[in-house]
């Protein structure tokens, strides 16, 4: 069954796994700028990040039939350094008409700090300003319910950014439904060990009709699986649920998500 | 989605009891290994105990309760973020 990969770190990922989830039946993947793993020096790292994921991973992309695209940001755990941040925030523009360029992200906050909510703030106006869709990451475990709460706060500064033009991803039982009842999408991500397990998301995805939520592998350089979305569709079925329902989740609900972008099309 | 429509029936004990069964009698060798180690005070295992706790309440909301239960009750912005990981606790 085919499938949208709409999260997914493939500058970290080897060959082998665009041939797995190709294999799988993956169309398409969403690749968010985030954090290399370590601090980048300047601004001249992100130039060539952005080259990589503008440029050269559609080509590494297409030699499996995957089409890909992207999101431009400073991630969170590098907004810190308030001149690293503006100094990348100066560089989106050059990038943002690139053919896979889907909006900004993925943006957000990390360790829930003022200058990361300053950082998160200048990138909405970034979007606000080029009309972008935004994809934002909120923050990992005992931090995820209090930046979820800041972030949605933030948002209400920005009315000119419609809601259903914003994802907030990695959201778990406790933040999905403060995200949907304000009128966003939410990102479900499928981690071996942190955020979901595929019931769990599944249990979500029933709670909540699967209106407005996709779900993701943000497979990245860290302990992840880039084949967690297929493997859930394969619990999906166990428990119960029908083809239709299950390329809803998988396929529909991010192609109309990303398909408010123009360039987005599969 | 407006035109949801709900799963089929399935036996949901029948998929995941053991599953279930194996994650929870790993939690009792976790909590019975660090006791014997002498390592129960850390802030961790005492999360972990208090979450234990919301597991034998009524109401089909226990996944949320122990997540509510892991996380940071502050709502003000922290000054300067001091480390970029997380440990998966709250601590006091």
């Amino acid at each position: 069954m085919n499938y949208i990969e709409p999260h997914g770190h493939m500058v970290s990922r080897t060959t082998d796994c665009y041939e797995r989830m190709a294999l799988a039946g993956c169309q398409a993947i969403c690749e968010p700028a985030f954090w290399a793993g370590f601090d980048r020096a300047s601004a001249d790292g992100f130039y060539d990040y952005f080259r990589q994921i503008t440029e050269y991973e559609p080509k590494r992309a297409a030699k499996f039939g995957i089409k890909h695209f992207c999101w431009l940001c400073i991630n969170p755990k590098e907004a810190e350094d308030l001149k690293l941040a503006e100094d990348v925030i100066a560089l989106i523009p050059q990038f943002i008409d690139k053919p896979g360029v889907l909006g900004i992200g993925e943006i957000g906050l990390n360790k829930n700090s003022r200058n990361e909510l300053a950082i998160f703030e200048r990138h909405l106006q970034v979007a606000q300003d080029y009309d972008q869709l935004v994809l934002i990451h909120t923050p990992h475990l005992e931090d995820k319910l209090k930046g979820t709460h800041l972030i949605v706060q933030a948002l209400k500064n920005f009315s000119k950014i419609k809601p259903e033009r914003i994802i907030i991803d990695h959201v778990e039982e406790h933040t999905i439904d403060h995200v949907l009842d304000h009128g966003f999408w939410a990102g479900i991500t499928l981690y071996p060990e942190s955020k979901c397990t595929p019931h769990r998301a599944i249990d979500m995805l029933e709670h909540r009709h699967a209106e407005r939520i996709w779900m993701n592998s943000a497979c990245d350089w860290g302990v992840s699986d880039p084949l967690a979305v297929p493997k859930t569709m394969q619990a999906m079925r166990h428990r119960g649920w029908s083809s239709e329902m299950i390329q809803r989740v998988a396929w529909d609900n991010p192609r109309a998500f990303m398909g408010q972008c123009p360039k987005f099309s599969i | 989605m407006p035109d949801w429509t709900s799963p089929a029936s399935v036996n949901l004990v029948d998929l995941g009891f053991m599953d279930s069964r194996s994650k929870l009698i790993d939690l009792a060798a976790f909590l019975d290994r660090v006791q014997r180690a002498g390592q129960e005070e850390d802030f961790r295992v005492q999360a972990l105990k208090n979450a234990l706790t919301l597991l034998s309440q009524d109401k089909p909301q226990r996944a949320k309760d122990v997540l509510l239960s892991f996380s940071d009750p502050s709502t003000e912005p922290i000054a300067k973020a001091t480390m970029q990981g997380a440990i998966g606790a709250h601590k006091a």
